[in-house]
């Protein structure tokens, strides 16, 4: 890729030169992640995220590997297996609950990363389509967590797939057969489990597969920057390495010391209490709720409690249920149309005044209401709570981005990143 | 186009949401949410501190033993510890000679063949043994409870929210419902006659729905006799089975917590050298 002033690999030593010339991986590695990527110079911490979101898969698919040496998916064995390993499996304690806890890291650190993503515009032009498969693995990041949580065959487990598999059914006609097909059965039983199962461990794959085409259509246009302003020459880029490495390594230490302190010190936090009860499909939980991570968006699902219909006459054209639903998924699937809907030429929020304050004035109040609404039991002031939070969110993306990238006037760009860091303006001769 | 459809499905669910909301307060006003007697009555966790608590906290043996000895002589008879093996009580500062003794002497037999003619027989139990279930089988613990299930208390500390003073609370919380007033001396059957106990159930705030088809466990002081004389008052035979109970859902908690501060040790000194390598590949660097 990319800038003429990339370093290039050149292989030192005789083996070196022979596998570069049959297989150059050491080349392919050396650009994307090493000397040979030039990177802007002026990446903040928000930036450290993609690395950490990569380490976090890595944690998962290790710890995932080794705790499906022990497993065993079946509905009378899986609660006890994953307790066999709790107790009776050498280190198995740990290797669960750095599984357990790693799937919050992970989705603390991507929703970061999307954060970083959404408040410095790096969904835009040229970034879309690293943008686009980002949110492809981030679906199918939920939809792993979702059924990995099945797996220990718990109360929560049970009755969150009874929950979530339920969506189905409010798809008008097919809805029910769709279900039932999707579980292999009426409820979630044996044919469930071993299919979650499955498809708990492909998955982790198929993100890493879609990683490797994130990672590839950034080497393209390069990393953006905080300032938003493109890479001008090569005074405004550092190679990756070291430079990136160095700091990413720093970063590495800050976020494994949480991790660790939370695996270690406080392992059930994150987790709910209901789900160290073995699964009873003829026992239903007081409050079914999901893990913390899809909370804003099973508030969402709740906040839709009218039906859609001709006033007067009863005929109810799309009920709320059905709604939720929709409104569910569309609140993931319209991060898709992003970059189209954000048509302000500046990429970075700090130059744009109107769209920094929509971003932390609405956008995140609004996140952290639903994400706080979502755990809370259906008494009217969370509902109103979530509701109110909830129409924000789709006006924020669906009318209010449009707009306000109409009517802004931005702030002035700085001539380049080196200015920008320096404050001084470039030579004219460069 | 596509921000004309935009701005239109977002007319759509955006006001579908205001039309909700509308609709949820005509409700909440027309129809005031009644509180109900759970809300009311019901009961945080009663304090309680144990020598495992935070980061640095280690199980006191001599209290898991106690604990032990409430277990299985008064919770034994009717929740089971699947989970549990007798070799894990070495854990608990038992000799082997000791375990097997324990297991030897356990009031209920493991389910075993007679070995002459495979009918279904009994034998002592072994250290290799899980905790044998007083009960047979669900039925059989139902038909002796008054069709109550007596929960497995494996993971019952982990399975309740706040488990160790949970379970304290719940083994302290029983009261006479006759004049009952919460702490807002609120009386609870003026509130709602209709919450009365069921025959056959007991009150105890500290239980969920406030009834509970267990009677209370621990009724008397030295309802346990202890081998290291600790005077046993119901308080301290509630701390010290809740103590065990903990154990027994996280038998590892000492392991973790030792790995833990190696693991973080280990990591305070990767991220200062990190972080000063960080500064020195950046010195020349402004950024």
């Amino acid at each position: 890729m990319s800038f003429p002033w990339a370093q290039e690999y050149k292989p030192q030593g005789a083996v070196s030169k022979w596998v570069d010339e049959r297989l150059p991986l050491p080349r392919l590695v050396y650009n994307a992640v090493g000397a040979g990527y030039p990177v802007p110079r002026n990446l903040n911490y928000f930036w450290n995220f993609g690395v950490l979101a990569g380490v976090a898969l890595v944690i998962q698919i290790v710890t995932g590997i080794v705790l499906a040496m022990h497993y065993y998916a079946s509905v009378d064995g899986a609660f006890n297996s994953v307790e066999h390993i709790m107790r009776d499996v050498n280190s198995g304690w740990f290797v669960r609950y750095a599984h357990m806890n790693g799937a919050s890291f992970f989705f603390i650190v991507v929703y970061i990363h999307i954060f970083r993503g959404l408040f410095y515009g790096s969904y835009k032009a040229p970034r879309e389509m690293i943008w686009l498969l980002g949110v492809t693995i981030f679906l199918l990041m939920m939809a792993t967590a979702f059924m990995g949580y099945v797996l220990p065959w718990g109360q929560m487990s049970f009755w969150g797939a009874q929950v979530i598999t339920g969506f189905f059914s409010a798809i008008p006609l097919v809805g029910e057969p769709l279900r039932q097909l999707l579980l292999g059965g009426f409820a979630p039983d044996q044919a469930a489990l071993n299919r979650f199962f499955s498809l708990h461990y492909l998955l982790p794959f198929v993100i890493a597969g879609v990683i490797i085409l994130h990672i590839w259509a950034l080497h393209i246009p390069g990393s953006s920057n905080p300032t938003g302003v493109s890479v001008k020459g090569e005074q405004d880029t550092v190679p990756f390495h070291p430079y990136y490495t160095a700091k990413d390594g720093f970063g590495l230490g800050i976020f494994l010391i949480f991790f660790v302190a939370v695996t270690f010190f406080a392992p059930n936090m994150l987790g709910h209490p209901d789900n160290y009860i073995p699964a009873n499909p003829l026992s239903t939980p007081a409050h079914i709720v999901p893990e913390w991570y899809f909370l804003p968006f099973y508030a969402i699902l709740k906040a839709f409690t009218v039906d859609f219909g001709i006033p007067f006459t009863g005929i109810i054209i799309i009920p709320a249920k059905l709604m939720g639903v929709l409104a569910m998924f569309g609140s993931i699937l319209l991060l898709f149309f992003l970059p189209w809907l954000d048509t302000s030429p500046v990429r970075s929020g700090h130059y744009r005044p109107l769209f920094r304050k929509f971003f932390w004035y609405g956008l995140i109040p609004s996140l952290v209401i639903l994400t706080y609404c979502g755990g809370k039991p259906p008494y009217t002031q969370w509902v109103v709570l979530s509701q109110l939070a909830a129409a924000y969110y789709f006006a924020h993306f669906l009318i209010i981005l449009p707009i306000v990238s109409r009517i802004e006037r931005p702030l002035p760009l700085p001539n380049s990143i080196t200015e920008a860091v320096t404050g001084k303006p470039l030579p004219a001769a460069a | 186009m596509v921000r004309l459809v935009a701005f239109l499905v977002g007319l759509f669910f955006s006001g579908m949401l205001l039309l909700g909301l509308g609709d949820t307060v005509i409700t909440a006003i027309k129809e005031p949410a009644v509180p109900s007697v759970e809300a009311e009555f019901h009961e945080e966790t009663l304090p309680v501190k144990f020598a495992h608590d935070g980061p640095l906290g280690k199980y006191d043996r001599g209290q898991l033993q106690r604990g032990l000895k409430v277990y299985s002589e008064v919770c034994a008879a009717c929740h089971s510890l699947k989970l549990v093996s007798f070799r894990d009580f070495a854990a608990l500062g038992y000799s082997e000679d000791q375990v097997k003794a324990l297991a030897k002497a356990w009031k209920t037999e493991v389910p075993s063949i007679n070995p002459e003619t495979g009918e279904p027989a009994t034998r002592p139990a072994i250290p290799a043994d899980k905790i044998p279930s007083p009960f047979a089988n669900e039925v059989a613990a139902r038909a002796a409870n008054n069709n109550a299930l007596p929960p497995d208390l494996s993971l019952i500390t982990k399975a309740r929210e706040n488990g160790p003073a949970y379970v304290y609370s719940l083994l302290l919380g029983y009261r006479d419902q006759a004049g009952y007033k919460n702490e807002d001396g609120k009386e609870l059957l003026k509130e709602f006659p209709e919450a009365a106990t069921p025959a056959g159930l007991h009150f105890n705030p500290w239980f969920a729905n406030l009834n509970i088809a267990m009677a209370a466990p621990i009724a008397a002081d030295d309802q346990v006799t202890y081998d290291d004389g600790t005077k046993a008052t119901k308080a301290q035979m509630a701390k010290d089975v809740s103590a065990f109970l903990t154990w027994a859902a996280e038998p590892k908690m000492e392991n973790r917590k030792s790995a833990g501060w190696a693991a973080l040790g280990f990591l305070l000194v990767f991220t200062v050298l990190a972080w000063m390598s960080y500064k020195t590949i950046w010195a020349d660097k402004k950024h």
